[in-house]
């Protein structure tokens, strides 16, 4: 090794000559391959990229050549130099990438173990499944309309056309808070509700109201004395049946699917006439288990429809007891029991799951139906 | 009402080829809900013939004893046939039903000629129960008469379908096959001759005999009230087989000439018929109300019943024999030795009779047409019906009839006859109203508004849209197209409807599963909640008439019920619960009596009520608020291979509670209270903007073991109403302050009676607006603190919005922290 080099000094420097300067990198660039670890490239790093490196030394050297020689040699010096380096760029982004899987391996986990510490918790069905149909009557600008569950009897029944001993009366059991004739009932229906829109809404009123309803049944596989309906209510100018028809129609697509038919049947009821039974067409068969043993369908039970609801025009006498013009406006309204449609749209096959509280139940279901 | 198809064939005059399905389709179409279509004796099939017996062999050596019988069955059956039979109650020249070999019995019972008993017994005398025509296997069928060899599947009515039809109360004129045969014939195009508009021809009243005297005392109760009578009937008189099958197959059983006449012109005509026994009546019989001080009257079902002053009833000079249109008496009844039969045939008016029927809680064939109204003027045409079959099959003296009737006038509808158009939604033409509502019996006059006077057997047709209804059912509901109107803008969910489906969405996320309870309870859930007497809670609304005697009170409170789902859960096996509840509970106001009002308001329906009506109305119904309930026994986090697990607490509860109105923006805050059904130490009263909504914490011992639970079970119930209202309207947006955040612990020495939130809440107001928050994160009992007393280990967070604060400014807003905190509750730092 040479002391530093008066620039004007023209003595010939053997480590700038090309040959030697080759000789370098590949020295370097063989320590570097066989580097192992990242503590070997540390190593080799001061080695061959250091201060003290052979090619730092060279490097020095330029200032003593003549000036017409420096530029290519600090030209050769620098290309190999940055040759090194990127080598042992490389070579330890190599060594590091092996070094993470291996301690990526060695911190791995089963996780397969199971995860849950708590309980996870649920809503009921019949909750959302109310939700979910007031949604599809919200999306068409409905709002929902909600009314006591211990109910006067002049809405639950008086004005909904039900005069004290009609005869449908005796159609729904009814409970009576207080004493029989209290004038205060547990409603049997949401359709007081309907009332109670039309006496707080200004027309024309769209509402759906979804609640619960008290009849005295007992409780088995298909009756409850406590259940829930979901009312439908629209009172503007010019409304007919074939808005019923349409609007029961996008409520079954809704819930069962495109093309799924609705049947309305005449019926009675006293806050609708005309009235209308409405049946689905069962949304498992289609229809297509009727007369048809070899493919019985167990939600239908081979009828090929299911009774859903009840429905018609409002009763122009219901209108009256709200105060509503009855020459230039016309209502249409509907009823259907929520744990029926949870029935045959889940296949619950006993009504008591869904009273009895078994957190099973309503945990199968999550937040969503 | 169940129709058999053959009865309304004689009506109207369908097809061969229709069969009872086509005729349900057609009727279910038109509004007539048929539940079921029956075949008697639906899987008979193969030769049943009729037989005479000839004669008849005891065979004594078996264990029972055993008939060998020759039966004739008519040369083409094979003539005389030897039959073993079991059955003791006929006799030679009996005729009976055989079943010859290759019929197949009800059961896939198929008949073949076999050796039993020691002879070849080749065919079956048959039993009612046999061919699956009723129970009745005490004998085998004996017939009144016969001839041998006939059909005896055709004669029994083997293979008759029968229509079950559910009515609605509407249709009243369908609790007869004659109203049921008139929809058929509309259904089917067919004419039809309607027998309750035909008078049938009796004998001229007999010289020597004189009709019944009658009366209407009320003509509010009774319309029309008609009396024929028949003397020298024979009252041993059988009555005809074919009205007898009539009768069976319509659901009604067979008694005595007298009473199935009067049943069969019921179902035929629609019109309840009462005969009475002349000999034990006292002048002319009269109908009205029972009146003051009327002693009981015992019925036909043996029940003495007590009469309330507006039943209706019929008298004679003896007193009340009857509540008209419900139930006939028992003193004045037919028996075996009748001769002389008064016929009552009556108009009652509807509401009258319903409320007789449900006063005595008596429902029979006749109150149930009384109520949905009987056919106006039908009665004397039935009567007449009736007294022709009384005298055809049990002969007897014709006396004639005495009749009161307060004047008819048919109602008027007036009717736009473009209304069915309006309302249905599609074209329905001037012409195709007229038609619809004369095949339903009206007459039409008019153009553009029609006048339709209904006929008389549909009272229930009183509203220009009962019309509508009649018009688009048999234009045909399937008809009707589809549209979808055009709602206005709507707001969505109100703020409490969103909150309330938030705070269910943040009870489940917090783990807990809904359940939906009855909202029953009984005094007995209230002690054992250990309600104390006088307490809200104890307000609660009674049922007149609840399911059970042990749950007659609306809840006031969702525990009982979530309490009674916990131990459902453990019963089954499961130990981890948290479930829990959204929903109403009923509690009367202090100046709302349990029993209610005497007399609730009852506003008209011809118009809007007043606002003071509905005020009215509504002051009569108990408050109805919704609460939130949660009820967590057993593991809150369960052992696993992360360690042990953790039961629930008092602190899951008030947790819940607080997380939930976190999730609707609200802060509540715990304070000690010692409130039923808790642990009167470790429970919380949860405080929202001052106010106390709900508690939280572990159960009172007792109520856990009342209700059979596992120590420590924890609660929470909190007035979701109560909550909602003191969520935001509109929230306001929080400051968030990104200078650096200065962190400070300290330790703070009380007494262990002072509560941990008061001291947090000393030092918040103490630091001052720089200090973001103090939280709680050790609490030390032990050797380094004087006894009685306990160590508070809090993080302070200090930060400016404006600046990165000083060491200064850091520590003055600490120091002054402790001081609020140790001139409030004696507080003194750790450590100093």
């Amino acid at each position: 090794m040479s002391a530093p080099n008066n620039p004007y000094d023209p003595v010939a420097v053997s480590t700038l000559e090309p040959e030697a300067v080759d000789a370098m990198v590949a020295a370097a660039l063989a320590d570097i391959e066989s580097a192992g670890d990242l503590d070997e490239i540390k190593v080799v790093r001061l080695a061959h990229a250091g201060d003290r490196s052979p090619l730092a030394l060279a490097n020095r050297e330029i200032g003593a050549l003549p000036p017409a020689a420096k530029a290519e040699a600090g030209k050769r010096v620098g290309s190999a130099r940055q040759t090194v380096r990127d080598a042992l760029d490389a070579r330890l982004a190599r060594l590091e990438i092996e070094r993470d899987a291996r301690v990526l391996v060695e911190e791995s986990v089963d996780v397969t173990l199971p995860t849950r510490r708590s309980g996870l918790g649920a809503r009921h069905p019949l909750t959302t499944l109310m939700e979910r149909m007031a949604e599809v009557f919200m999306a068409m600008g409905y709002e929902v309309a909600e009314g006591p569950e211990a109910e006067a009897e002049w809405f639950n029944f008086d004005a909904l056309n039900v005069p004290p001993d009609h005869p449908a009366r005796t159609m729904q059991d009814t409970f009576f808070v207080g004493s029989e004739r209290s004038g205060v009932v547990l409603r049997t229906q949401t359709s007081p509700i309907q009332l109670r829109a039309m006496l707080a809404r200004d027309l024309p009123i769209y509402v759906v109201a979804p609640g619960r309803v008290f009849r005295t049944d007992e409780l088995d596989a298909t009756h409850t004395p406590v259940f829930h309906q979901i009312e439908g209510l629209a009172v503007d100018e010019g409304i007919t049946m074939a808005d019923l028809k349409g609007t029961l129609e996008h409520l079954a697509a809704a819930m069962f699917g495109e093309g799924v038919q609705i049947r309305l049947r005449p019926s009675y009821f006293p806050f609708t006439e005309p009235s209308a039974e409405l049946d689905l067409q069962c949304f498992v068969c289609r229809g297509a288990s009727v007369g048809n043993p070899e493919a019985p369908c167990r939600t239908c039970s081979s009828e090929g429809w299911i009774e859903w609801g009840g429905c018609g025009m409002v009763n122009p006498r219901v209108l009256r007891a709200a105060g509503i013009d009855t020459a230039r406006y016309s209502g249409f309204a509907f009823g259907m029991g929520v744990e029926r449609t949870l029935m045959f749209r889940h296949g619950v096959t006993d009504m008591r799951d869904m009273v009895e509280g078994d957190i099973r139940f309503s945990r199968a279901f999550g937040v969503e139906v | 009402m169940r129709v058999p198809l053959e009865w309304l064939r004689e009506m109207v005059d369908l097809p061969a080829q229709v069969d009872a399905r086509a005729v349900a389709e057609r009727l279910i179409a038109a509004g007539l809900e048929v539940e079921s279509v029956e075949t008697a004796g639906g899987d008979v099939s193969g030769p049943l013939v009729v037989g005479r017996v000839d004669a008849i062999e005891e065979l004594t050596e078996f264990k029972k004893p055993i008939r060998w019988c020759q039966v004739d069955v008519g040369l083409e059956h094979g003539g005389v046939r030897g039959i073993v039979c079991g059955a003791r109650n006929f006799a030679v020249g009996d005729h009976v039903v055989v079943a010859l070999p290759g019929a197949v019995l009800p059961g896939d019972f198929r008949i073949t000629a076999r050796e039993t008993y020691g002879h070849v017994s080749d065919g079956m005398i048959c039993s009612q129960r046999e061919l699956g025509l009723g129970d009745d296997h005490d004998g085998i069928m004996v017939l009144d008469s016969g001839t041998v060899g006939d059909d005896g599947a055709a004669l029994l009515g083997l293979g008759e379908e029968t229509l079950d039809i559910a009515v609605t109360p509407d249709r009243g004129y369908a609790l007869s096959v004659r109203g049921v045969a008139r929809e058929v014939a509309t259904a089917f195009g067919l004419p039809f001759d309607d027998p309750g508009q035909r008078l049938v021809d009796l004998p001229a009243p007999a010289a020597d005999a004189a009709p019944w005297p009658c009366g209407v005392e009320d003509p509010e109760m009774c319309e029309l009230f008609t009396l024929r009578r028949i003397i020298g009937f024979d009252p041993a008189a059988a009555t005809p087989g074919w009205m007898e099958r009539r009768l069976v197959a319509s659901g009604m059983r067979p008694v005595s000439l007298a009473v199935d006449v009067t049943n069969y012109v019921m179902l035929e005509l629609g019109q309840p018929l009462h005969a009475f026994d002349g000999a034990k009546l006292r002048g002319a019989v009269r109908a009205g109300r029972a009146g003051e001080a009327a002693p009981p009257l015992e019925t036909l079902d043996h029940v003495s019943r007590a009469l309330d002053p507006d039943d209706v009833v019929i008298r004679d000079d003896s007193g009340v024999i009857g509540l008209a249109g419900t139930m006939g008496g028992l003193h004045t009844e037919i028996d075996d030795d009748s001769t002389d039969l008064v016929l009552e045939a009556a108009r009652f008016v509807a509401e009258p009779v319903a409320r007789t029927a449900r006063r005595h809680r008596l429902s029979s064939e006749a109150s149930r047409r009384f109520e949905r109204g009987v056919d106006r003027v039908l009665a004397p045409y039935a009567s007449a019906r009736a007294a022709q079959l009384l005298l055809e099959y049990g002969g007897g003296v014709y006396a004639g009839m005495t009749a009161w009737e307060s004047p008819y006038s048919p109602p008027v509808i007036a009717m736009d006859a473009d209304l069915p158009q309006r309302t249905s939604g599609m074209p329905v033409d001037r012409a195709t109203v007229v038609h619809h509502l004369e095949q339903v019996g009206c007459e039409i006059m008019g153009d553009a508004v029609l006048d339709v006077s209904p006929p008389p057997w549909r009272p229930d047709l009183t509203d220009p849209a009962d019309l509508v209804e009649e018009v688009v059912r048999l234009v045909g509901y399937d008809r009707i197209p589809s549209r979808l109107p055009q709602a206005p803008a709507g707001y969505g969910l109100t703020r409490e409807q969103r909150l309330r489906r938030r705070a269910g969405l943040a009870l489940a996320a917090a783990g807990v599963v809904d359940v939906l309870t009855y909202p029953f309870m009984g005094e007995g859930d209230l002690d054992a909640l250990l309600v104390a007497a006088g307490e809200r809670r104890r307000r609660a609304p009674r049922l007149a008439n609840p399911l059970s005697e042990e749950q007659p009170l609306l809840r006031t409170t969702l525990l009982p019920g979530l309490l009674h789902a916990a131990r459902r859960n453990l019963s089954r096996g499961i130990d981890d619960i948290a479930l829990g509840e959204i929903g109403r509970v009923f509690v009367l106001d202090d100046d709302q009596d349990p029993g209610g009002v005497a007399e609730p308001p009852r506003p008209g329906v011809e118009q809007r009520p007043s606002d003071a009506e509905l005020a009215a109305i509504e002051a009569l119904l108990p408050v109805q608020p919704h609460h939130l309930a949660a009820v967590l026994t057993g593991a809150r986090e369960s052992r696993g291979w992360w360690g042990p697990g953790r039961e629930a607490t008092w602190a899951d509860a008030i947790e819940i509670a607080s997380s939930v109105a976190s999730m609707l923006g609200v802060d509540i805050v715990a304070r000690p209270a010692t409130d039923a059904p808790f642990h009167p130490g470790r429970t919380a009263a949860l405080v929202a903007d001052g106010e106390v909504i709900g508690f939280a914490g572990e159960l009172h011992p007792r109520v856990i073991a009342t209700y059979s639970l596992p120590a420590r079970t924890v609660a929470l119930e909190l007035d979701l109403d109560a909550l909602m209202a003191a969520a935001h309207d509109v929230a306001p947006a929080p400051d968030v302050r990104t200078q650096p955040v200065a962190k400070e612990d300290i330790a703070l020495v009380v007494a262990e009676s002072v509560a941990a939130a008061d001291v947090a809440d000393a030092v918040r107001t103490g630091a001052g607006e720089l200090c973001e928050e103090v939280r709680l994160f050790d609490v030390y009992v032990g050797p380094q603190v004087p006894e009685g007393h306990r160590s508070l280990a809090f993080a302070l967070r200090f930060r400016a919005l404006d600046r990165t604060l000083s060491a200064e400014e850091i520590a003055a807003a600490r120091e002054a922290g402790v001081a609020e905190a140790a001139r409030r509750h004696g507080a003194v730092l750790r450590g100093t």
